[in-house]
């Protein structure tokens, strides 16, 4: 009878499901960020360690720039450090730093030490800018376009082989200036 | 040496377990009498395996041997001896090793109790356990060995501590009796693959299968309650259900559980529901896996999942589509053979039996779409979507009300032509007694409420009132009650007073989160609580603060609270101990939040009514459950003389 | 694949937080405590911003408490947040778009159900007449 084969039907599909899900990485629901094909928020910060220059994300207009959410109090933007630093010797596009709820005196001591890839770091004491971007961990790697919408953004410590695969990728094949 | 012996015990029983199943299945399929005569053995020696294993676990947690990774990584050499052993089941490994224990512990029971079942039936049920045991054991040795040592550079000089949000004694209690009852529906899974693999479903099959089925419930029943209760008390929140994935997990086999005792309950009686009884058992095991699934596959997250891994996920849900496939399938094949020409009415028992099984199983199914629904966008490519309590309870208390109203009027039903009418005079009354107390406990006692808790309130007096009428009047009339009866009466008087504290505490609960310094204040209602002094203390591995808190009624000093924060030191993490004080009609709970600088401290002021009575009614329900299935029906000598008495033709006085 | 770890800012291990904020107003105080239960926390393991001691769900109390006292109603901010972080971040998810079927389905179930029981009993109850089987009606026991 038909509907005695309704209960295995339902089940597999169910399985499938469950399959799928096991498979995504954990956490994914929360990856993908609310801002895809959006316009980037604007950011209007203080300069990390020059209170009287201010970072005005619409200077960027008109070209791909990427934007890094770190701290020092986080570890793996530890781990991403070294990448980040092969990056931006590339120098294919400029790369923002956010320095999200950190001291100020910390953060700069940090990037003495271990060095500056950033062009600029825009000190966020408050997270509000972090919020705007809908970010919830460090670190976190957004990727935006000339016409100044999120295409991508990375969540954890960056890899080349993010970088290549998703935000080279991602630029016009021209060289930046 | 000796975790080696334990993890040679587990492979010995993985064996043993295997041999179960195929002498007792293909012993049963070929009739073959020297086959099925393994099976027994088999279990005890499984059994005795599988302790022998715990018991080495156990020996390597109280003698700290910290080459064991498991030991390693949840004991400690400060961690006191209660809660070494109690470490066996505190996360994934050992957890699943209790499963396959309590599993080998049930399958001895089946065996040692079935000696009045039909050798080939038996045989099958036993089987059965023993693919469950068989996959369980196999999922066990190869992707969650808790007896895998650490090479000798690893060996740590101490253990990372047990995780401290489970040093509880709850934690001795609630994991076992869960597990008991999760695992104990393995058992009516066992009894209707054996029937469709008999190809034959009777009355008797209902009768054996009933009070295995029920006593598995009164132990997730009582599960369940134990989990509420320590979230409440241990977390800090003041919270009781937080309809969390874990906690649905364990909540849905519960609910189709309880909607199988009751289809049982028609099968015995009158030979129907048969093929929906089957799916009942089938469900209900195959929502304790889901929720084993869910809880240790990473595929959702929560606040007491065990650590995600997506390979164990894989083989849970491998298990789970060769077991529940497996079954369905035999379903799909049997089940259209099942019929039956009896007949009942609308306002019948039947009916309202099956009303309620209906209700049951939307209930369940409620909270399934809220559970997975986020996983189900993904999967799909869909949105992303959260689904929290505020979800639940704008749907599941409509359908647990829409239940208590079908219990009230359906119990005054008679067996096949309901004959309501004749209970007319009897649901006037409890209409009137449930309206009038029901009014009197909520409006009257506590003031204006939410509506929909007034009218549970409401409800839960009627479902109480209703339930009493029948057995007060046999007593009246000095009829025998059946422990069937006393055990059904109880239990339904459970869910009266369950939905009664439910209702109310959601209501009536005054919460107040506030800054205190010493001296100061807080009022809630009538009461207040002043926050008097803190001081530190020092246990076994943490150390912390002890606050003093004054409650005052009207003014004057009532009790005392001592809600505690405690710094772990291995895991350096921080613990709330909630101070709590249970009155006969409500608790008063306080919990510490920060130091706030300056002497003073955040804190969660509480008043809890009746929420005692939500854990009470647990209990009530394990108990009706437990008196039920020790009625003499199901007990095979006084079976037999009460079968022998029938048939001499003299009429039993009920 | 390596997992990746966020929980960073939590240093303590206790897994609530005692939200006491004020707000000017009982009006305000109510919209926000239950605003504050209704968002997710994004770091967390399940649980809202009013119940989670993370820096960011610190954060975003702020904003909505910020947001009411600037006359914002419980629509716009959780407009506000959805803006950032989709509708994930609603405990409650909404009635429409991807999450309505979570919605509708259970009323769907909640008849087909109906119309199934109804559809039994009607069988069953034209079965009674031709239905033999002694039963005796005053038992009441399962």
């Amino acid at each position: 009878m038909n509907r005695f084969i309704l209960p295995v039907v339902v089940f597999l599909a169910l399985a499938g499901l469950l399959y799928v899900g096991v498979r995504h990485s954990p956490n994914k629901s929360t990856m993908v960020s609310a801002l895809l094909g959006k316009p980037a928020p604007v950011i209007e910060l203080p300069v990390l360690g020059d209170p009287t220059r201010t970072f005005n994300s619409r200077e960027l207009a008109g070209r791909p720039w990427v934007i890094n959410v770190w701290g020092t109090w986080c570890g793996e933007c530890r781990v991403e450090h070294e990448t980040l630093l092969a990056i931006a010797k590339q120098n294919r596009v400029p790369l923002v730093g956010l320095n999200w709820k950190d001291d100020d005196e910390a953060a700069q001591q940090w990037l003495t030490q271990l060095g500056n890839p950033y062009s600029v770091v825009a000190a966020d004491r408050e997270g509000r800018s972090a919020i705007d971007f809908g970010v919830y961990g460090a670190p976190e790697t957004f990727f935006i376009d000339a016409d100044g919408l999120v295409q991508y953004r990375h969540v954890g410590a960056m890899t080349t082989e993010v970088w290549e695969r998703e935000f080279l990728s991602r630029l016009p094949k021209a060289a930046m200036p | 040496m000796i975790p080696e012996l334990g993890q040679f015990a587990l492979v010995l029983a993985l064996l043993l377990s295997g041999a179960q199943a195929y002498f007792g299945l293909w012993g049963a399929h070929r009739a073959n009498p020297r086959f099925m005569a393994v099976v027994r053995p088999a279990v005890a020696g499984h059994f005795v395996l599988v302790s022998t294993a715990m018991a080495v676990l156990i020996y390597a947690f109280v003698n700290f041997d910290f080459s064991v990774l498991y030991v390693a990584s949840n004991s400690n050499s400060a961690l006191p001896t209660f809660y070494r052993v109690a470490a066996l089941w505190g996360a994934h490994e050992g957890s699943l090793l209790l499963w396959g224990w309590i599993l080998a512990l049930w399958t001895l029971a089946v065996a040692m109790f079935s000696r009045n079942l039909p050798p080939s039936f038996a045989s099958r049920v036993i089987g059965v356990l023993g693919i469950v045991s068989f996959c369980f054991l196999l999922f066990t040795l190869y992707t969650s060995n808790p007896f895998e040592r650490l090479p000798v550079e690893q060996i740590p000089a101490d253990g990372r501590d047990l995780n401290p949000v489970l040093q509880d004694p709850a934690l001795a209690i609630h994991p076992p009796l869960l597990y008991t009852g999760y695992v104990g529906f393995a058992v009516a899974f066992a009894f209707a693959c054996a029937a469709m693999l008999e190809g034959k479903l009777d009355q008797a099959w209902a009768r054996w299968t009933r009070p295995w089925t029920t006593l598995a419930w009164c132990f997730l029943s009582v599960g369940i309650a134990l989990g509420s209760w320590w979230a409440y008390y241990e977390l800090g929140w003041g919270g009781y259900w937080f309809w969390d994935p874990v906690e649905n997990a364990s909540f849905m086999p519960w609910l189709v559980g309880t909607a199988l005792i009751h289809s049982l309950a028609v099968t015995e009686k009158r030979g129907l529901f048969k093929s929906w009884t089957l799916l009942l058992a089938i469900l209900a095991f195959s929502l304790s896996l889901l929720g084993t699934f869910l809880v240790r596959s990473g595929v959702l997250v929560s606040v007491h999942s065990f650590a995600a891994d997506p390979e164990r996920g894989m083989f849970i849900l491998a298990f789970l589509v060769l077991m529940i496939g497996g079954a369905l399938t035999l379903y799909s094949w049997r089940a259209p053979l099942l019929k039956s020409p009896a007949g009942f009415d609308g306002i019948s028992r039947e009916a309202f039996l099956l009303y309620n099984n209906i209700a049951l199983v939307l209930a369940a199914l409620v909270v399934f779409i809220g559970t997975l629904a986020p996983l189900v966008n993904d999967a799909l490519g869909m949105q992303s979507i959260s689904v929290g309590p505020g979800w639940f309870t704008r749907t599941f208390p409509f359908i647990a009300l829409a239940l208590v109203v079908l219990v009230s009027i359906g119990i005054h039903s008679a067996w096949k032509r309901g004959k309501l009418s004749d209970s007319r005079r009897r649901l006037g009354i409890g209409l009137v007694v449930a309206l009038v107390v029901g009014l009197a406990i909520s409006l009257g006692a506590y003031g204006p409420g939410k509506w929909l808790s007034i009218i549970g309130v409401v409800l839960g007096v009627w479902v109480i009132v209703s339930s009493l009428f029948d057995p007060i009047d046999r007593l009246r009339r000095r009829l025998s009650l059946s422990r069937a009866v006393i055990g059904m009466t109880i239990a339904h008087l459970g869910l009266g007073v369950c939905v009664i504290a439910i209702s109310t505490v959601e209501s009536y609960t005054i919460e107040r989160d506030v800054a205190l310094g010493a001296g100061e204040t807080v009022a809630l209602g009538r009461y207040a609580y002043r926050f008097d002094s803190l001081q530190p203390i020092e246990g076994p591995n943490y150390d912390g603060v002890r606050a003093q808190v004054t409650v005052l009624r009207d003014g004057k000093p009532l009790t005392v609270l001592h809600p505690e924060k405690r710094n772990y030191w291995v895991q350096r993490s921080t613990m709330t101990e909630a101070g709590i004080h249970s009155r006969w009609n409500m608790d008063l709970f306080a919990a510490l939040g920060e130091d706030l600088q300056g002497g003073r401290w955040s804190v969660r002021a509480q008043l809890r009514p009746l929420i005692d009575y939500v854990w009470l009614a647990a209990g009530l329900m394990a108990l009706g459950g437990g008196i039920a299935a020790s009625d003499r029906r199901y007990r095979a000598r006084q079976a037999a003389e009460a079968a022998a008495t029938a048939n001499t033709g003299t009429a039993e006085a009920t | 694949m390596k997992r990746l770890v966020f929980l960073l800012l939590v240093v303590s291990g206790a897994a609530f937080a005692v939200d006491t904020t004020t707000m000017p107003t009982p009006e305000l105080q109510q919209r926000y405590e239950t605003l504050t239960h209704e968002l997710r926390c994004m770091q967390c393991m399940n649980n809202s911003i009013a119940d989670s001691p993370v820096g960011l769900a610190s954060d975003l109390r702020r904003d909505v408490k910020e947001l009411l006292q600037a006359g914002k109603t419980d629509a716009e901010i959780r407009a506000y947040m959805v803006q950032r972080y989709g509708n994930v971040i609603l405990f409650t998810p909404p009635m429409s778009g991807s999450s309505a079927w979570v919605w509708i389905l259970p009323a769907v179930a909640a008849v087909a159900g109906l119309l199934v029981g109804v559809r039994i009993v009607r069988r069953r109850a034209r079965l009674v007449d031709q239905d033999d089987s002694v039963v005796d009606s005053e038992e009441k026991a399962p």
